[in-house]
C-alpha cells in the first residue's frame, strides 16, 4: 500500500530541507513525487497541513525489560510507547535477565521485536559479561548477532583499563562505546544530587563529580583509542564543559540529554517522591542552564529518554529502597518541544529533529534518520504547537513511574509511521 | 511559659514527622504541653488516661533502646497500649514492603504508630498512606523531632528562653538527624547555631541552612550558651570521612582542658549514647555544667506530650 503525506512542514535535516511539500511513499520506502503518476492504484492521502512531517525519531536509550522483567515492561508494550511518543526506531538496553552478553540473547530480543514490536528495536550488547565489569562479553559475537552498540547502561566500568580494551576492541568491530558515566567511590551510596537538598534531607548525596570523572576517563579513552564513546544521559555542568574541550580537539566522544534533567531540579525531590529518583539524579538550575548551553551550542547532540519502567510496587517504598529511573517515551518529545523550542528558544525546529534523527543515526551507522528516496519510510508527523496533558494511566507502557503525570505540555507526535505502515496515530 | 490551654494556637496534625514543617508557634505549643505532663511525672501515681483504649506501635526498623524505651514509657502513663516491633522480628525481614507492613498495622487498628527507620522519609511515606498517627522516631540522617524537642525543652528550662542563645552542635553532623532536628528547631526559636566538627563531617553546604560552621572548636567554644555533643561513630563507615578516634579528641572532643574555655553557665548536652573519651570527657559528662540526664527525664514529658497531641487528632 502506498500513502503520500501532503501540505506538511518537511523537516528533513540530513538533506538540508525545510518546507511545505508532499512525501511520497512506495512500498514502504521513500519515492520521488514524480512516480506519483505511475502508480498502479491511488495512494492513501494524508493531510499533514500545520504538521510537521520528519524522519521517524530516534530514541538511542530505552529499557524495553525484556528478558526476565516483563512485569516492569515488554518489547511489546515498550515499543507501543515508543510509536505514542513518535519514535520509529529505539536502542534498547542490556541490563535484562539474562543479560544481553551473549548472541543468544540478542538474537532472542530480535526474534521477539520482529513478531510483536511495532517500531524498530536495535539491541545493544553488554560491554562486560554480566554487567559485572571483571571481563569483556564476546564484542565480536555480538556485533555479529546486530547489536548497534556495547553499553554497561546502569552499571560502569570502574576499571579503566578494562574499558580501554573494550573501546580498542569495539573500534576493530565497528560498534561504538555507550557509557553510563559513575564513578562508585565517589557516588557511593548516593541516591539524590549532593547538594543543597541532600543536606536539607539527609539523603546520601550523589557528587557531580562522581559522572565528571568518568565522562573525563571516556575522553582520555576516546582519545587513545580514537573511537566512538558516548556518555549516556548527561547531568553535570562540568560534564558538559569536558565534552565542549575534548570535541573542539576532534576527540569521538558525544553526549545525550535526558528531558527530566532540563525539566527538573532536584528541589523536586523534597517530598520524597521516588518517581524522582533517577540516575543520574536531578540536579541544580545551575547544571540545568548548561545542559541547555551545551544543547544550544551542539556539545550535547541527541536527545535520549532513559525510559526505565518500574512497577508500582518497586517504586512505592522508601526512597534510599527505590529503583532508580522513569518511563520517559511519551512524554520526551513533547517535554523537549515544550522546554527547548517552545520555551527557552534553546534551538529552532530543525536543530531539535536533527538531534532526534540523523545525528543518532550517525552514531549507529544507521541509514534510519532521513526521508532520502528509497530508505524505509520511517516518518514522524508532529504537531509542535497541540497543548496537552500527560496522563500516566493512559500511557501505552506498562509502567507509571513519572513525575510527570498530569504536566501541560505544547507540542506532541500526532502520527508515527514505520517502513511505511501507521504504528500509532492519536 | 504560656498555658497551652489557653493558648490561641488548636494542634491539628495527626502526624509529627520532623521539626521543619512546624511553626515556632507549634513548637512552643508542644513544650508548653510538655510542661502539664512534667508535673505528672514527678506525681506519686505517674499515670493519666488522656490515652486510654488507644493502641500504640512501636515500630523500630532500626534498633534503638533509649528512644524507645521513652516512648514506651511515656505512651504506658498516658494509659495506651503499647506494642513494640523490631526489624529483627517483623516481616520486612521476610521482603514484605514497609508499605503492606505498615497496612497490617493499621488494619490491626493502631491508632498511632511511632517509627524509627533507617531511610530518610520513611514517615513521610508511612504518613501519606495511613490514617494512623505517624510519629517519626528518626528517620534515615533526616530528621529527629522528639529529640530536638527535648534539647530545645530542656534548653528552655534552663536558659528561660531559647531565643538569642549561641548554640554549638559538635562532631558528625553530616549523618545526624539529630543535628538536623536541633538546627530547624533552634532557628525557628531565635538561637544562633554553630556547627563544630571536620570538614568532612560538617560541609559547607549547611551554611545554606543558616547556620554558621567552623572547624575549630576552640574558637567556638569561648561565646557558646549550650554545647550539644553528638555521639561520633567510627566504627561503621566513616573511615573515609576522619583519620581516628584519638586524632578526633585532639582536634574535637571536649576535654577537660577546653572546657575551661567554656562560659561558667554554658550547658553541656549530648543525646546519647555517650562514647566516654570521645566526644566528651567523662567526669564532664558527669559535672555540673551537664544537662545530660535532664534531657532524657525531659524526653518523657516531651514525647507524652506528642503521643497526647497527635493521637488527639488521629481518627482512624
Amino acid at each position: 500500500m502506498n500513502t503520500v503525506i501532503r501540505n506538511g512542514r518537511i523537516i528533513d535535516p540530513a538533506n538540508n530541507r525545510d518546507e511545505i511539500a508532499d512525501l511520497l511513499i512506495v512500498d514502504g520506502r521513500f519515492a520521488a513525487l514524480s512516480q506519483l503518476s505511475t502508480l498502479n492504484s491511488q495512494p492513501t492521502e494524508l493531510d499533514a497541513s500545520n504538521l510537521i512531517v520528519c524522519p521517524g525519531l530516534i530514541d538511542l536509550h530505552v529499557h524495553l525489560r525484556e528478558p526476565g522483567f516483563g512485569w516492569k515492561e515488554t518489547i511489546e508494550s515498550g515499543a507501543r510507547a515508543a510509536a505514542a511518543g513518535g519514535f520509529t526506531t529505539i536502542v534498547c538496553m542490556p541490563n535484562t535477565s539474562p543479560v544481553a552478553d551473549s548472541p543468544s540473547t540478542i538474537a532472542w530480543i530480535k526474534d521477539r521485536a520482529a513478531e510483536v514490536a511495532c517500531v524498530n528495536v536495535l539491541p545493544t550488547g553488554a560491554i562486560s559479561k554480566g554487567l559485572m565489569g571483571e571481563e569483556l562479553a564476546p564484542i565480536g559475537s555480538l556485533a555479529q548477532a546486530g547489536v548497534v552498540a556495547i553499553t554497561d547502561d546502569g552499571r560502569c566500568i570502574q576499571n579503566n583499563e578494562l574499558m580501554r580494551r573494550a573501546v580498542e576492541y569495539a573500534r576493530m568491530v565497528g560498534v561504538p562505546v555507550f557509557d553510563h558515566c559513575q564513578d562508585y567511590n565517589l557516588v557511593g551510596n548516593g541516591v539524590v544530587h549532593e547538594g543543597y537538598w541532600s543536606t536539607l534531607l539527609g539523603l546520601p548525596g550523589w557528587p557531580s563529580a562522581g559522572e565528571e570523572a568518568i565522562v573525563m576517563r571516556n575522553v582520555l579513552l576516546a582519545e587513545l583509542c580514537d573511537h566512538d564513546i558516548h556518555c549516556q544521559h548527561i547531568s553535570a555542568a562540568g560534564s558538559v564543559r569536558i565534552l565542549r574541550e575534548a570535541q573542539a580537539r576532534g576527540v569521538k566522544i558525544s553526549g545525550e540529554v535526558c528531558p527530566h534533567h532540563i525539566a527538573l531540579t532536584d528541589e523536586a525531590i523534597q517530598n520524597f517522591d521516588t518517581n524522582c529518583k533517577m540516575n543520574p539524579p536531578l540536579r541544580t538550575k545551575e547544571d540545568v542552564a548548561a545542559l541547555l548551553e551545551g544543547i544550544a551550542d551542539g556539545t550535547l547532540g541527541i536527545l535520549a529518554s532513559d525510559h526505565a519502567p518500574h512497577a508500582r510496587f518497586e517504586k512505592e517504598v522508601e526512597f534510599d529502597a527505590a529503583p532508580f529511573g522513569i518511563v520517559g517515551l511519551e512524554t520526551e518529545l513533547g517535554l523537549f518541544l515544550d522546554l527547548l523550542v517552545h520555551q527557552n528558544k534553546t534551538i529552532g525546529l530543525s536543530r531539535l529533529i536533527e538531534m532526534f534523527t540523523v545525528n543518532p543515526a550517525r552514531l549507529l551507522q544507521s541509514e534510519a534518520g532521513t526521508l532520502s528516496q528509497g530508505r524505509a519510510a520511517d516518518v514522524t508527523l508532529i504537531d509542535p504547537a497541540l497543548e496537552w496533558t500527560f496522563d500516566a494511566n493512559a500511557s501505552e507502557s506498562m509502567s507509571r513511574n513519572t513525575p510527570f503525570n498530569g504536566r501541560k505540555l505544547r507540542g506532541r507526535a500526532v502520527r508515527t509511521i514505520v517502513a511505511g505502515k501507521t504504528a500509532w496515530a492519536l | 511559659m504560656t498555658d497551652p490551654a489557653k493558648s490561641a494556637l488548636r494542634w491539628q496534625r495527626k502526624d509529627l514527622l520532623g521539626i521543619r514543617e512546624l511553626s515556632a508557634e507549634e513548637i512552643t505549643f508542644i513544650l508548653d504541653t510538655a510542661d502539664a505532663f512534667k508535673e505528672v511525672g514527678t506525681r506519686e501515681i505517674k499515670k493519666v488516661p488522656a490515652l486510654r483504649g488507644k493502641t500504640l506501635v512501636n515500630f523500630f526498623v532500626e534498633p534503638s533502646t533509649r528512644t524507645r524505651t521513652s516512648f514506651e514509657i511515656a505512651a504506658i502513663r498516658l494509659s495506651a497500649d503499647v506494642i513494640n516491633i523490631a526489624a529483627s522480628s517483623s516481616s520486612l525481614t521476610k521482603g514484605e514492603t514497609l508499605k503492606d507492613t505498615a497496612k497490617i498495622l493499621e488494619a490491626n487498628h493502631a491508632d498511632i504508630i511511632v517509627l524509627r527507620h533507617g531511610s530518610s522519609g520513611a514517615p513521610q511515606f508511612l504518613a501519606e498512606r495511613l490514617s494512623s498517627s505517624i510519629i517519626n522516631a528518626g528517620d534515615g540522617a533526616h530528621e529527629h523531632p522528639t529529640q530536638a524537642l527535648l534539647d530545645l525543652y530542656t534548653i528552655r528550662e534552663r536558659k528561660s528562653s531559647v531565643a538569642g542563645l549561641h548554640v554549638a552542635i559538635v562532631g558528625d553532623i553530616l549523618f545526624s538527624r539529630v543535628a538536623r532536628s536541633n538546627i530547624f528547631g533552634l532557628l525557628k526559636l531565635g538561637a544562633r547555631v554553630t556547627l563544630v566538627g571536620p570538614s568532612t563531617l560538617v560541609p559547607r553546604e549547611f551554611e545554606k541552612l543558616g547556620v554558621a560552621v567552623s572547624h575549630d572548636i576552640n574558637e567556638v567554644l569561648p561565646t557558646a550558651d549550650v554545647v550539644n555533643l553528638l555521639r561520633i561513630q567510627h566504627e561503621r563507615q566513616r573511615k573515609e570521612y576522619f583519620p581516628g578516634i584519638g586524632e578526633y579528641i585532639r582536634l574535637f572532643g571536649l576535654t577537660k582542658d577546653r572546657a575551661k574555655l567554656l562560659k561558667p553557665d554554658c550547658l553541656i548536652m549530648h543525646p546519647g549514647p555517650i562514647n566516654r573519651g570521645v566526644e566528651i570527657d567523662s567526669e564532664l559528662a558527669d559535672g555540673a555544667q551537664s544537662v545530660i540526664l535532664d534531657q532524657v527525664t525531659n524526653g518523657l514529658a516531651i514525647r507524652m506530650a506528642v503521643l497526647y497531641l497527635c493521637g488527639g487528632i488521629a481518627t482512624p
